[in-house]
């Protein structure tokens, strides 16, 4: 028997590894010092440890260690990233360029410099999730200090084409940041062969503690500098001040170790899994669909929309499983997914859409029970469904009027 | 979101799912919402001619489990009643009965206008004005 619940949702965060866990209670415990501390074993043990960590990191994606400026997680890094590169080359151009499926952190910190006076352009994609790479060039002007596109999307998986974008940039002499929050430790990723300035990483979605993240800040050719966020004592390069978070760092270095290490191996039983759940479902039901692009996408990731079951309606029966849903009703604005709505999902297929996110630790076992009850749920919604009664008799619900006032 | 009792207990063990022929000068239909909203209901009743007394109800919904619940519950309230009885359900009541949270007022409502809908329905099959 399958132990319940199973946690199949690891786009939004993942169980820390036990092996992660073991390299940071050392830290929590006898090795308490501040690695800023330069006179005492206290500091130097702590500095010593910061240290292999970031050399960790910073393998993990190519870079050198001194290219690595530790930081809260995820959304500093994009705050800093795209806020820092807009203050420091502002007098060089006032022009930004990213996506529509971006990240909140990338979407809200762009619209706040629209607010201060820069120009953002955000690219649309098309209907599988790919920005097209003529849009990109023909959006560059002599004005863009810039490209900010994220590797993997969080919800539907979707990978850009990370090394193509990183040439158009290089070319013409434009910084290029990547959110490769979901996509580092996952995929093949690195700066130098990609072309990549910037880089924002985080350790929770590699098996990592929650609360500590990094931003891959390119040394030369070209050197980038940013302007800080946060000012004062001047750690990290000037570019993040503030006492680090020791045993934090230190577990997302061994994240990173361990990720990279397993990084073929693990991809390419994620793939396995993912399959075997995809084509389990598209076996057993009908009118099923896969939001973006089935190949050019995160190996754990499966995003599919049940037609004629409300999303919000599908997790709560299968709640011992732990995945989420596009559905506006899972969600605080009472709108569905704007990613999906950008793939050109219609409202009503985003309503009924499911992300399963597979991690390390889930189990074959696992995934076939997923989609067992998925099936098994999905069938007695549309029993429920007037909809899927209504598709069946033959009625285009396209056509029918519906009596509402929105 | 943690759901109440009540509103688990209808999306496990909805009653009165089903439909009933729409085409039977008795069976009032109403259908309500849009998929795009994410709630769409669909709510009949069975009219006794003499008494005219509802002695039949069957619902369809897709939306969630609050909306799901809305209507199942509103399919066991309007059974036997009159329809003016059935038109006097208040989608407070249901607010109140199922303990939904103010995000869910909508589904209350929904379920409420599926009613006076199918009500509607019945009425202009039969001749009634209004």
């Amino acid at each position: 028997m399958v132990k319940l619940p199973i946690y199949m949702d690891n786009h939004a965060t993942t169980p820390l590894d036990p092996r992660v866990l073991d390299s940071m209670l050392p830290y929590f415990r006898e090795r308490f010092g501040n690695a800023a501390s330069r006179n005492h074993k206290f500091g130097w043990e702590a500095e010593q440890a910061v240290e292999n960590a970031r050399k960790e990191i910073a393998a993990l994606i190519g870079a050198d260690h001194r290219e690595i400026v530790l930081t809260s997680g995820a959304t500093e890094s994009d705050n800093l990233a795209v806020k820092g590169a807009a203050w420091m080359y502002r007098e060089k151009g006032d022009h930004i360029i990213t996506c529509v499926t971006e990240h909140k952190a990338i979407l809200d910190t762009c619209k706040h410099l629209e607010k201060d006076g820069f120009r953002v352009t955000f690219l649309p994609v098309d209907n599988k999730g790919l920005v097209d790479l003529d849009d990109l060039r023909n959006a560059i002007t002599d004005k863009t200090i810039l490209i900010s596109i994220m590797a993997a999307n969080n919800e539907v998986g979707v990978i850009q084409d990370i090394k193509e974008i990183g040439k158009i940039a290089r070319e013409r002499g434009v910084l290029f940041h990547t959110d490769a929050v979901q996509a580092a430790g996952k995929i093949p990723f690195n700066v130098n062969e990609m072309n990549v300035d910037i880089a924002s990483l985080t350790a929770h979605k590699i098996y990592g503690p929650k609360g500590v993240g990094a931003l891959y800040v390119r040394r030369r050719n070209p050197r980038v500098l940013l302007t800080p966020l946060i000012d004062g004592g001047g750690h990290e390069r000037g570019m993040r001040s503030g006492t680090l978070n020791v045993p934090g760092i230190v577990g997302f270095g061994k994240a990173a170790q361990v990720a990279r290490e397993e990084l073929v191996k693990e991809s390419a039983e994620m793939f396995r899994l993912r399959e075997r759940l995809r084509t389990t479902l598209e076996r057993e039901l009908d009118e099923v669909y896969i939001n973006g692009h089935l190949e050019k996408r995160l190996p754990g990731n499966l995003n599919m929309s049940f037609a004629y079951v409300e999303g919000e309606s599908l997790l709560m029966g299968i709640n011992d499983i732990a995945v989420s849903s596009g559905s506006a009703c899972t969600s605080a604005s009472l709108e569905p997914s704007y990613v999906l709505k950008a793939l050109g999902v219609g409202e009503d297929l985003a309503h009924t859409s499911i992300r399963f996110g597979i991690g390390r630790f889930n189990t074959e076992e696992e995934v076939d029970y997923v989609a067992g009850r998925v099936v098994e749920v999905v069938r007695r919604l549309r029993e429920l469904s007037p909809l899927y009664e209504m598709a069946k008799e033959g009625i285009d619900l396209k056509s029918v009027h519906w009596a509402t006032e929105a | 979101m943690a759901y109440s009792d009540k509103v688990i207990d209808h999306y496990n063990n909805p009653r009165n799912v089903g439909a009933l022929p729409k085409e039977d000068p008795n069976v009032g239909t109403g259908l309500v919402g849009a998929p795009e909203c994410g709630d769409v209901m669909k709510l009949q009743i069975k009219v006794n001619e003499e008494s005219g007394v509802i002695e039949d109800a069957k619902f369809k919904t897709f939306g969630c489990g609050s909306a799901i619940a809305s209507s199942s519950l509103a399919t066991e309230w309007v059974k036997g009643k009159t329809l003016a009885e059935a038109l006097a359900i208040k989608n407070t009541d249901i607010v109140k009965e199922l303990s939904l949270p103010p995000v869910k007022i909508h589904c209350s409502v929904l379920a409420e206008d599926a009613i006076k809908a199918a009500i509607h329905d019945w009425k202009k099959k039969n001749g009634h004005q209004g």
